[in-house]
């Protein structure tokens, strides 16, 4: 690891003034993508800002028809949390199946979507729930939030706080996790919310999207009869030693039927 | 730079000036002498480091020693009873076999004792998956499985 500078105010001002004042400076949340990344040596911010010391973002609550998730709460947190598994068991479940135990006791939902990994469950679940980002200056919407590949809507010293999800009548994750990483080769989130269904798909791009023509075909008649025979175009897929497009376009359709069934 | 940090460690009190890239693994191996918290792989997917962070299992390769101010850290060397008994965890491993090269074994201890206390059943699909953050590079899970079982067992009755 190359050396760096440490800060951990209990003031969110404070943690956003250190993160503008130098673009180099990097949030720390939970450090299960971060410090591994230090390791390696493949980062050499100037300082790092942690987020532990400033109260609140931890908390899980229940809000008006949704629920609210602290930037904080760990996997483990919000994969435990009574309000999720009651408003969304399928939140819950995606959150008890991110990693391994002991990844899940420190890493957070905040850190995991800022990080934008390709890979990365959460971004699944904010997409299909059509989640609300709230940071220390403004709500950004679950659509807008992911914009490619690692990449994310937060601007320079921006901090996320808590992500909202509303409720939905159905909301369940289905992934194809890679036997040695965890990660997902293919994950998807498909969530009905009124006569809305939404089915975001993580793992198989460079970033979260959704698959629309499964989303008409589910809206028309929520079965998993009804994505029989639709292939979802490979055209772009991540293609690489574990799956290629082809059969990442495969999983991708198993798994959605699977996250309706 | 360097940080002031406070911590418990097995509960003693621990007060360090640390750099803020030191690892929590390696303030406890190498400052502290608790070697008994080992690192394979360092690139956290073995779980051989794994400690309690207020009670909760963590992987110390991947968690800075600044991150830990303020927190309670248990260690293997942590668990024994006061007259040096051996915790009903490690005592099932040694009753089990739960152990060839024993690398791998104060984070498999460590592991199995959150998941003894966090698992909803014993059944032997739930304690494989408890176990999913911890290797070992024997492939011994077997006898380990049945260790972490019988451990649990003798927790939850003890």
């Amino acid at each position: 690891m190359y050396g760096f500078d440490y800060h951990r105010p209990a003031a969110l001002s404070d943690i956003v003034d250190l993160l503008t004042a130098d673009e180099d400076a990097k949030l720390l949340a939970g450090g299960q993508t971060l410090i591994p990344t230090l390791k390696q040596r493949l980062a050499m911010p100037t300082s790092l800002v942690d987020l532990s010391a400033v109260p609140g973002l931890r908390e899980i609550v229940a809000e008006g028809d949704g629920v609210r998730i602290g930037a904080m709460a760990t996997h483990a947190a919000v994969a435990g949390s009574e309000v999720v598994r009651a408003m969304l068991p399928g939140l819950a479940d995606l959150a008890a199946h991110i990693g391994d135990p002991q990844v899940r006791n420190r890493g957070t939902i905040g850190g995991s979507i800022a990080n934008a990994d390709p890979a990365a469950d959460y971004p699944a679940a904010l997409v299909a729930l059509d989640a609300v980002i709230r940071t220390d200056r403004r709500d950004i919407a679950g659509a807008e939030f992911f914009t490619g590949l690692f990449e994310t809507a937060l601007l320079l010293g921006e901090v996320v706080t808590s992500v909202f999800f509303p409720a939905a009548s159905h909301a369940r994750y289905a992934k194809f996790p890679n036997p040695a990483s965890r990660y997902a080769m293919a994950g998807v989130f498909v969530a009905k919310q009124g006569d809305v269904v939404r089915v975001a798909v993580t793992g198989a791009g460079p970033s979260v999207f959704r698959w629309d023509a499964a989303e008409a075909a589910l809206s028309a008649r929520f079965s998993a009869d009804a994505l029989v025979g639709l292939v979802l175009d490979d055209d772009g897929l991540n293609s690489d030693m574990h799956a290629d497009a082809a059969y990442r376009a495969h999983i991708v359709g198993v798994l959605a039927r699977r996250a309706i069934a | 730079m360097s940080v002031a940090i406070t911590l418990t460690v097995n509960g003693a009190p621990v007060s360090r000036e640390v750099d803020p890239r030191l690892l929590l693994s390696q303030l406890l191996r190498d400052e502290l002498g608790l070697t008994g918290t080992h690192v394979g792989c360092d690139t956290s997917q073995c779980g051989a480091c794994t400690v309690h962070l207020d009670g909760a299992s963590v992987k110390s390769c991947a968690m800075l020693a600044v991150q830990a101010d303020g927190s309670d850290v248990l260690t293997i060397e942590g668990i024994a009873g006061p007259n040096g008994a051996l915790h009903p965890m490690q005592a099932a491993f040694r009753e089990h076999h739960g152990l060839q090269c024993g690398f791998c074994t104060p984070g498999m201890v460590m592991g199995a004792i959150e998941l003894a206390r966090t698992a909803p059943d014993l059944e032997e699909a739930t304690i494989r998956e408890g176990l999913e953050g911890n290797l070992c590079r024997c492939t011994g899970y077997q006898n380990i499985v049945k260790a972490v079982r019988a451990g649990a067992q003798a927790m939850r009755e003890g």
